[in-house]
This record gives C-alpha cells, structure tokens and sequence, in this order.
C-alpha cells in the first residue's frame, strides 16, 4: 500500500515543490466555516514553504492571526475566492490597498461549484444570484423549477426536434398556478492544485470520518484537487472504520497527518447557568 | 406605538407552524427561536451543515466543532444531522427549508431584497444570503420601517445592489405587517403596529403599496 500518513505537516508537503505540486501562482482549496474545521498546521506549513501569488479557494480568511489570516500576514495570497470575510482586518487593508484580488461567490453556489468540479461537472444552472452583481456578464436561461417539472419540460427548452422533444408529454407543468419558468445563472466547476482539508479520523487508506459542523466544505474540496492533503485527529488501521462510516473514500486522498488542533473559537456562546 | 425588536421577533414567530424546517439570519432574526411556542416542533437549520440547532451550550459543554452560521458555539437537538455544505446548500436550493426569517437593508415593492453591500464601504460577502433568498419556499423579511435618518427601506427599486428578485413574501417592521401578493406583484399592507395609522404607514413609505380590506392590529 501506497504510504500515505506523514508525520507532520511540515513532512506532508516538504517534497511537493520538487514535485512541481507546490508552485507560485498555484491554486489552493482550503476547508472550514470561519474557524471551524480548518487544516491550521497545514495553514501555516503551506505558509513555511514560502510558496507566494496564490489564488486561495476558502469560504472565509481566517482572522488575523490564524488560519488563512497567517498567509495574508505574509502576502503569500494573492487571490480570494470565498464567499464571507467580515472577521479580518489584515484582509480589509490589503483589499482597500488593492494588493488582494477578491471573486465573492455565493456559499452554496461556491459549494456546488467545488462538487461539480470534483464530480467532472464543468458548468451547471443555479437561481442563486439572478438579477444581482454575482450574475453579471453570466449565461441566464429560463427553466422550469425542477420540483415543477415532474413531466420534463425542461428537456426540450425551446427544442423543435430530436429524442427528448418525442419524449416530453404535451401537457403543462404541474403546479398550474405557477407555471412560470424562472431564470437560472451557468456557474462554472471549481478545481484547484492543491487541496487542504481537515477530518476528524483517518484510516490509513485515507478513508475520512468528518465531526459535526467541522464537516462544512472539506468534503467537496477532498474531491476537487489535484492533490489533496489531510489533516486529522487520529490516525486508525485500515478496516477500523465501518464502511458504512466513511464520509470522504480513502482514493480521494494522498497524504494524512495526525495533528492537535488548537480549535479556537470566534464566537463562545453559552447559557445562562 | 412601534414595535419593539422584541415584539418584531415575536410576531415572526407566529410564522412558525408544527413539524416547520426554518433557517433564521444572523441578528434580529436568530432571537426568533427564543419564541417558538411550547408543544410546537421546529427544526431549524444552519446552513455550515446542521438540521436540529438546539440551545446554547452550557460552558463544559462548548465545541468548537459545533457552530451556527454566526460562528457561536450551539448545541444539536436530538434527531439532529449534520451535512456538509454541499448537501446543506441542496436543502436550501431545492426548496426543502419551509421558511427563511431574514434582515434587510432595502426591499423593493416588487419584492427584491438588498442586504449584503453598499458601494463605497467594505463588501464582507453575501455568505449564504443569496442561496436563501433564491431557494426557500417562503422569506419574511424583519427589519425596521425606516432607516436611521428616515429614509424608506421599502422603496420602488432598490438602489443597492440586490440579494435577490422578487423573493420576499412577507415583511415585518417596528410599524407593519405585509404580504406579497403574487398576482398584483405589490406588498399588501394587512397589519399595523397598535396606534400605527394607513397614513402614517403609507407616509413612511415609499414603495406602492396595497391595503387589506381586512386590516387587522399587530398582535404579538
């Protein structure tokens, strides 16, 4: 079996620049909702090899001081795509300065763009962001809600010929007193370079068990790199994990190391006693 | 009298029905669940990835792997999920959240909505806004009537930058109530804050709006 698991961060990508894995101008997915489910060692080793331009595919920045916030201290990021970065001041100097690119991308149309990437997807229609900022210069096509079409008028939009105009029925769309089609937006598949992405357990096959909310985005990016890196809580045999179990399929990734997350929290929230 | 932050969020709650599944936007709106009438079973979601958003932790019982949307540390219900982004953005686009409480800057009377950026000042992002406002069967929208200066929030056409067409269904104020009505395409005023009048409402509007000939008072 191919050795996945290394034994530090650091390890997991000391070889990658000679690879021609880690490049400048590279681009990187990187998990986590705010800074919850981060890879933070992977943060920072991908900071420590002095990689820099790189275009970073992450719902948020980190702030300040940790997560992405380290590799905008350093200036090694050169493009966001994400979807939400109120909680960063370095972030907001950097912008207004026009040293840093930002692309805002709606966080499910951003999440589905990661999922259409990593599943062969190059384009897809979403409704999400019609008639806003997010839509301009895009392709808009009128459709039928999926959920208003169990007849498939969507199969023949506009078509005069051919397989499907034979197969659609010739009766209206269900849902007779809004038979109105609505106007969808083309978003294209996001893959990146590199992936980092953070579970809470791994077989050594790579298999990954995510952990409540932690989960987030690290399942699509898992499956949207050219090489992805994990970072993990515990590390168990392969078999140890009940197949039923497994959130990400060991293939998806190619290097696995154990680390123990600081985890620190942006908002403690608790009840009174 | 206006109402009160409090009393808004009271009467969103009335929006709520038995077995809803129901997201609620960051602010005003997340006091909703502190209303959710005894007996009734609500499940709220968040859109990081959790069906079942239960109360605010105890301090032992803070993790940092358990979030809401906000960042704030939560419990989970029993009969709580947890989902990745992906699946939980397919939960809100394919129309399988029943309703989506919201905060706005701008709503248009044709129904647009405008709360994520103003040109000139810092833009922080549309987080999940956009997806919401696209894919929940129904968004009531609470916010105050006017802005801070007087200005109208429900205006003809918005003039900033939109979250999104002609989505909202209701819309909550300190002064009213209003429903969209689908065929007429305008706001249907159906109820006013206790000694709030048409006038006063109509006067602190801009938008074109409708009257109910139903009009009732607030009750929260």
């Amino acid at each position: 079996m191919v050795k996945k698991v290394h034994e530090s961060a650091a390890a997991a990508l000391a070889d990658l620049k000679s690879k021609g894995v880690l490049r400048d101008g590279m681009t990187v997915l990187v998990g986590g909702f705010g800074l919850c489910g981060i890879p933070e060692h992977l943060i920072k080793a991908l900071r420590d090899t002095g990689v820099t331009g790189l275009t970073c595919v992450s719902n948020n920045a980190g702030v300040d001081d940790f997560g992405l916030g380290l590799l905008l201290q350093t200036r090694q990021i050169r493009k966001m795509i994400s979807s939400y970065v109120g909680e960063n001041a370095t972030f907001e100097q950097q912008f207004l300065k026009g040293e840093l690119e930002v692309e805002f991308n709606p966080q499910g149309t951003l999440a589905e763009r990661i999922r259409a990437g990593g599943a062969g997807i190059p384009a897809f229609y979403t409704a999400t962001g019609v008639g806003t900022p997010v839509a301009a210069g895009k392709e808009i096509r009128e459709f039928y809600r999926p959920s208003d079409d169990t007849t498939f008028h969507n199969r023949t939009p506009g078509a005069t010929s051919g397989t499907y105009a034979q197969m659609a029925p010739k009766v209206a769309p269900r849902g007779a007193d809004h038979p109105r089609r609505r106007e969808y937006v083309l978003e294209t598949g996001l893959y990146g370079d590199l992936a980092l992405v953070k579970a809470w357990k791994a077989d050594e096959f790579g298999n990954l068990v995510y952990r409540k909310t932690a989960r987030n985005f690290n399942p699509m990016m898992a499956t949207a790199a050219a090489f992805v890196i994990a970072e993990v809580e515990e590390i168990v045999p392969v078999g140890a994990i009940d197949p039923d179990a497994v959130h990400t399929p060991g293939n998806y990734i190619d290097r696995i190391v154990k680390t123990v997350p600081e985890k620190r929290i942006e908002q403690r929230t608790v009840r009174k006693a | 009298m206006p109402l009160t932050r409090d009393q808004i969020t009271q009467r969103a709650a009335k929006e709520l029905h038995d077995g809803f599944i129901v997201n609620l936007g960051i602010g005003m709106p997340t006091l909703v669940a502190n209303y959710i009438p005894p007996g009734m079973d609500v499940w709220l979601q968040s859109e990081n990835g959790l069906l079942g958003i239960g109360p605010f932790p105890s301090e032992a019982d803070v993790d940092p792997d358990l979030i809401n949307a906000g960042k704030q540390t939560i419990t989970a219900r029993k009969g709580a999920s947890y989902f990745s982004s992906a699946d939980s953005f397919a939960m809100i686009r394919g129309g399988h959240i029943d309703m989506c409480i919201l905060g706005a800057m701008q709503v248009s009377q044709t129904g647009d909505i405008a709360n994520w950026m103003i040109p000139g000042k810092m833009v922080k992002g549309m987080g999940g806004a956009m997806d919401l406002v696209a894919g929940v069967r129904k968004i009531v929208v609470t916010m105050e009537h006017n802005a801070k200066d007087g200005t109208a929030k429900l205006v003809k056409q918005c003039s900033l930058p939109l979250t999104g067409q002609n989505c909202v269904h209701m819309l909550i104020t300190d002064l009213c109530v209003m429903e969209f009505d689908q065929g007429k395409q305008r706001f249907v005023l159906t109820e006013v804050a206790p000694g709030v009048t048409v006038d006063e409402v109509k006067q602190k509007t801009e938008a074109e709006i409708l009257v109910s000939p139903n009009l009732r008072t607030v009750s929260t």
